[in-house]
């Protein structure tokens, strides 16, 4: 008990309102669905909502409309679509705390995140996209949209992975039909209502609702010309695997475990909020996650020393308290994972530690813990964990760090910590990873490619390259 | 006798070999520390103690023994209209002023600082800034704030610097040293860090930003700095030096921010006006009206707060 | 005899007067001039300077904000000129032109935070360096801006959506100063733009010869021998010059880059790469 202690600082739900029951958002128009599913805040486990679930039937009566709705919208001077695209963005901004409430009581997520980060980059990228649509000659990528875009995404950032797909896909003239997360439907279906406020063509957007099978019955149809997906590496071999032999473009943001260099020359405090920041920010549900954190020998001890002080002051608890750093983890099912994997990492002889944590008792909850005494044999240093809980690995040289580093099957990101200009240069070459970070971690903007190497996915979202997966 | 002697390669050495300060980081940091929430009993217990960590200053051309006399029976009870507001943790003037000031604080508990040393600038002979120092302690001065040699400082002369402190400290005698670095001089977070720990590593009890005399004065930025110095510091030497910024703190909100600053970096051992303080004027008037919000249940007007 | 219809209400008449520092000056002279109707100000070589002087001191702070805001203040730009649409048409700019003008603003605001990456670029040097070339706007630009609004927002936009500021000559004073309006209301920064209306013979000189000004731009300079002789003054500090178009150019096409490019620098850094 510190002699400041911080009231409780609630942001208010009721700026949002959630109706019992969502359809399937198709060719402009919710319609229902035979069956559906509930959808919960992990926090507490109270059902939010109730969402259809589309069946092959649904998916085909979707695509259909994307495919029905791609002639006129292809067709349209670019500087038209960039219209809608603006005015999108602009209803985003204007709604920007009404979504932001709804995501952190979908996905658990502290409220601060919502809406200093995640809304922000929403508006943000579909901002930037609108700019693009009429300049798409200046590119370097051709002219020429694929068609109908099946995109599936995951439910660590919902509507901000919905904004990553749907706004360079409809700038370069494609109409889509996407599927959020089985347990974070709801900002894609508020999004839905923000298209018919823009008063977006019919059959542009189409928001279907469901588990894996939608979401297989969407990327496996004949008709689509397109499948983006972000989401588990298991999941996106199967795709790349029903893929094949098709016409279809693949795009791919899979999974990672990112190594977060620090050596010895490192901007010390910075530096340790930059560890914290890239393992615990988003509940550590961040597919570029600094997971693995390589410190030099040299400091080591001082430096992990220095990183347990810094958790102590994190804060878990109520995602809607203004003052929280820590939400709920997502679902149950994610809790299993993290909880199994980290009863591996101790049974492996790696030493656990989390700051004193007073979790609540309902809802999804796991303390930000630590490793120490990690090397790259334990499990729990090679296997995305997917959660709050970071491994800790030394190195003695640049040369070791780096060779580390990627020593994984995974290469989407990395970070460096150092202030020599060189160093960090020179590091930055030779990692196998597709986002660096250096000096900062977990940095997005609509301007800045992102997408990983090697089984981390292929494909970049984001810049004028994140445009190429859009085109012919 | 509390500094650390060095030689002057080997203050050099380990003022250079600190760990570096990445600007953009520690900005951040600082805003996002900004972002807090300090509602209800926390902000009333926030704002309470925020008024006992003010040093209520004037250091002003103009100021005569009628102004800062007022300044000092404010500084004992700040609102008239309630006996359990708090008093401020200290008044500070020039030394001219001290003994006025000193008639009307004498056995109450709040501190008496005198700025000395040829402030603001310190552009005097050593011998001088030594008097100035004496002769406000010799009038009742408890706490001296001093400024440092920002000249010898960019020149690179630390061993200068260092010297400085050491001789004023010995003057000062019993009373309490703050250290004035002038950190919207300095140029660089690094600057900052350095010129912390040369002033703690001299003696320094106390590590303060600003004179409030030049453009730029305290920040959040430059405070965490000056925190994680004195954190440091402490972890290292097991001395432990308090902190004060000074200049441009106006509103609760503000002061609030540094409080949750102090909080989530150095610790509950510097929640206490013995380990830091606001050098501020106008922030106690609206540290006051927040107040008397707090307790009444609607928005103050100044002029039901007094003017000195 | 019955009585004729109500009196006519009495419209309150609008006075134009200049744009400069994000506030409305009069002329420094005190000179106006009649333009079907209105008494609209008649800029002198002071105005030039205070013009320049303000464009001076906005244009760090502006160069300084992110790409992202300044495209946004281009679309509030474009959000405004919308909603006055009409006060366009009673001055009588066609309806079209109005919509092409708006448009064009959306246009630009796009290209704030793109133009970076179509004409930066990572250069592959012979070494360990790194080593970028990106644009940086040149500073304060003096623009001559042909007569109709179209024109008018097709100098100024590419010019401060990179983060320059600008001194404008506006042979078309009405619209002109009602553009300012839009600007004023758009959350741009004083001194980003800066509107003088009058004659153009008379002013522009001042403003090709002013030391304090980067680039010159001609387009809406109509007179060949006027046009010689400013590119002349321009020379005395090697400002940044784009000519008037060789055939009268049609601003609703494509205006491709070179708007934006012939406003701007590239610096390029190097810096060693190895441990």
């Amino acid at each position: 008990m510190s002699l400041f202690e911080y009231a409780p600082a609630p942001e208010s739900r009721s700026i949002v309102d959630i109706a019992p029951s969502y359809g399937l958002f198709i060719d402009g128009e919710f319609a229902a669905a035979k069956n559906a599913f509930k959808t919960v805040n992990p926090a507490t486990e109270e059902v939010l909502s109730e969402v259809a679930v589309a069946d092959a039937e649904d998916v085909d009566r979707a695509v259909a409309a994307a495919r029905r709705a791609f002639e006129s919208w292809s067709a349209l001077p670019g500087a038209e679509r960039a219209k809608y695209l603006f005015r999108i963005a602009r209803i985003i901004q204007e709604r920007s705390r009404e979504l932001a409430v709804l995501e952190s009581l979908d996905n658990g997520k502290p409220i601060k995140e919502s809406r200093d980060v995640d809304l922000p980059l929403v508006a943000a990228h579909f901002f930037y996209y609108a700019g693009w649509a009429d300049k798409l000659s200046y590119a370097g990528y051709g002219t020429t949209p694929l068609g109908v875009a099946a995109q599936v995404i995951p439910w660590n950032f919902p509507l901000m992975m919905l904004a990553w797909k749907i706004a360079p896909a409809l700038a370069t003239g494609n109409t889509v039909v996407l599927k959020p997360a089985e347990t974070t439907p709801l900002t894609a279906l508020f999004f839905a209502d923000i298209c018919r406020q823009a008063e977006l063509p019919p059959g542009v957007v189409n928001i279907i609702t469901g588990a894996g099978e939608t979401g297989r019955l969407l990327v496996e149809h004949p008709d689509v010309n397109k499948v983006a997906f972000t989401g588990s590496t298991e999941v996106g071999r199967q795709i790349a695997q029903s893929v094949a032999g098709t016409r279809k473009r693949l795009s791919l943001e899979l999974g990672g475990k990112a190594a977060n260099i620090v050596f010895d020359d490192a901007p010390i405090d910075q530096a340790v909020e930059g560890i914290v920041n890239g393992i615990f920010f988003n509940q550590g549900h961040v597919c570029c996650a600094g997971s693995r954190l390589l410190v030099q020998e040299s400091i080591s001890d001082s430096f992990v020393e220095a990183l347990k002080r810094r958790m102590a002051t994190l804060r878990v608890g109520d995602p809607l308290d203004k003052n929280t750093d820590i939400g709920a983890i997502n679902s149950a099912a994610q809790l299993a994972r993290i909880s199994d994997l980290s009863e591996i990492g101790s049974a492996e002889g790696a030493e656990r530690w989390s700051p004193p944590c007073d979790l609540p008792t309902s809802g999804y909850w796991f303390a930000p813990t630590i490793f120490t005494g990690v090397t790259q044999a334990h499990r729990i240093a090679r296997e995305e964990i997917f959660g709050p809980v970071l491994s800790v690995l030394t190195f003695r040289t640049p040369a070791e760090a780096i060779e580390k580093a990627n020593n994984t099957p995974y290469g989407l990101s990395a970070g460096i910590w150092s202030e020599k200009g060189s160093l960090i240069l020179a590091v930055a070459d030779k990692l196998r990873a597709g986002v660096i970070w250096a000096n900062t971690f977990n940095k997005f903007d609509p301007t800045s490619p992102f997408g990983g190497y090697k089984e981390s996915g292929y494909g970049r979202e984001g810049g004028r390259h994140g445009l190429e997966a859009y085109l012919a | 006798m509390t500094a650390t002697m060095l030689p002057a390669s080997d203050l050099r050495s380990v003022l250079r070999g600190l760990p570096g300060v990445d600007k953009v980081g520690v900005e951040a940091r600082a805003a996002a520390l900004g972002t807090r929430s300090i509602k209800t009993t926390a902000k009333a217990a926030a704002i309470d103690l925020a008024i006992r960590m003010v040093d209520l200053t004037t250091l002003e051309g103009a100021d005569t023994p009628g102004k800062v006399r007022a300044l000092a029976a404010k500084a004992l009870r700040p609102d008239p209209a309630d006996p359990n507001c708090p008093s401020v943790g200290a008044v500070c003037v020039y030394p001219a002023m001290v003994p006025y000031v000193y008639e009307v604080l004498k056995g109450s508990g709040v501190h008496l600082a005198s700025v000395a040393t040829a402030f603001p600038s310190g552009q005097a002979p050593l011998d001088v800034k030594l008097a100035d120092t004496r002769d406000a302690v010799a009038a009742g001065a408890d706490e001296i704030d001093m400024v440092i040699s920002r000249g010898s400082f960019l020149a690179g002369d630390y061993s200068a610097v260092f010297d400085e402190i050491v001789a004023v400290k010995e003057a000062a005698g019993p009373a309490h040293l703050k250290v004035i670095l002038e950190t919207g001089e300095l140029g660089t977070y690094d600057n900052v860090r350095r010129a912390s720990w040369l002033a703690m590593l001299a003696g320094a009890d106390f590590i303060k930003t600003s004179t409030g005399k030049v453009p730029v004065a305290a920040t959040l930025p430059v405070t965490l700095v000056m925190l994680e110095a004195v954190r440091d510091f402490r972890a290292q030497t097991g001395r432990q030096v308090g902190v004060k910024p000074a200049g441009g703190i106006r509103t609760t909100k503000d002061a609030v921010k540094y409080l949750v600053l102090i909080n989530e970096t150095a610790g509950d051992d510097w929640l206490s006006p013995d380990w830091f303080r606001f050098g501020a004027s106008s922030l106690l008037n609206d540290l006051l009206m927040q107040r008397t919000k707090l307790t009444t249940g609607h928005y103050a007007g100044p002029d039901y707060f007094t003017v000195d | 005899m019955p009585k004729s219809s109500a009196p006519t209400r009495l419209a309150v008449r609008k006075t134009y007067k200049l744009y400069i520092g994000g506030a409305f000056p009069r002329s420094e002279s005190g000179r106006t001039y009649l333009v079907k109707g209105d008494n609209v100000a008649l800029a002198s070589r002071k105005d030039v300077r205070d013009a320049v002087s303000a464009a001076r001191k906005a244009q760090a702070k502006w160069a300084g904000a992110t790409a992202y805001n300044r495209g946004q203040i281009l679309y509030r730009a474009a959000e405004m000129l919308e909603g006055r649409r009409k006060e366009f048409t009673a001055l009588g700019v066609p309806a079209a032109e109005v919509e092409a003008a708006t448009d064009r603003l959306v246009w630009y605001a796009g290209w704030s935070d793109k133009i970076a990456q179509v004409v930066g670029a990572a250069n592959p040097v012979a070494g360990p360096f790194f080593n970028l070339s990106a644009p940086e706007p040149t500073g304060v630009v003096g623009v001559v801006a042909p007569a109709s609004l179209l024109g008018l927002v097709s100098v100024i936009a590419p010019a401060i959506v990179t983060g320059n500021t600008v001194v404008v000559l506006a042979p078309g004073p009405q619209a002109a100063i009602t553009l300012a309006e839009v600007l004023a209301t758009s959350d741009l920064p004083g001194g980003v733009v800066n509107i003088l209306t009058g004659h153009p013979a008379e002013t522009a000189p001042w403003l090709a010869s002013h030391d304090d000004v980067n680039a010159l731009d001609l387009t809406g300079v109509d007179d060949a021998a006027l046009a010689t002789e400013l590119e002349r003054a321009a020379a005395g500090n090697l400002k940044r010059v784009l000519r008037p178009a060789e055939v009268a150019g049609d601003f609703t096409a494509d205006p491709g880059l070179h708007p934006m490019t012939a406003l701007l620098e590239t610096k390029t850094v190097w810096h060693p790469k190895g441990f």
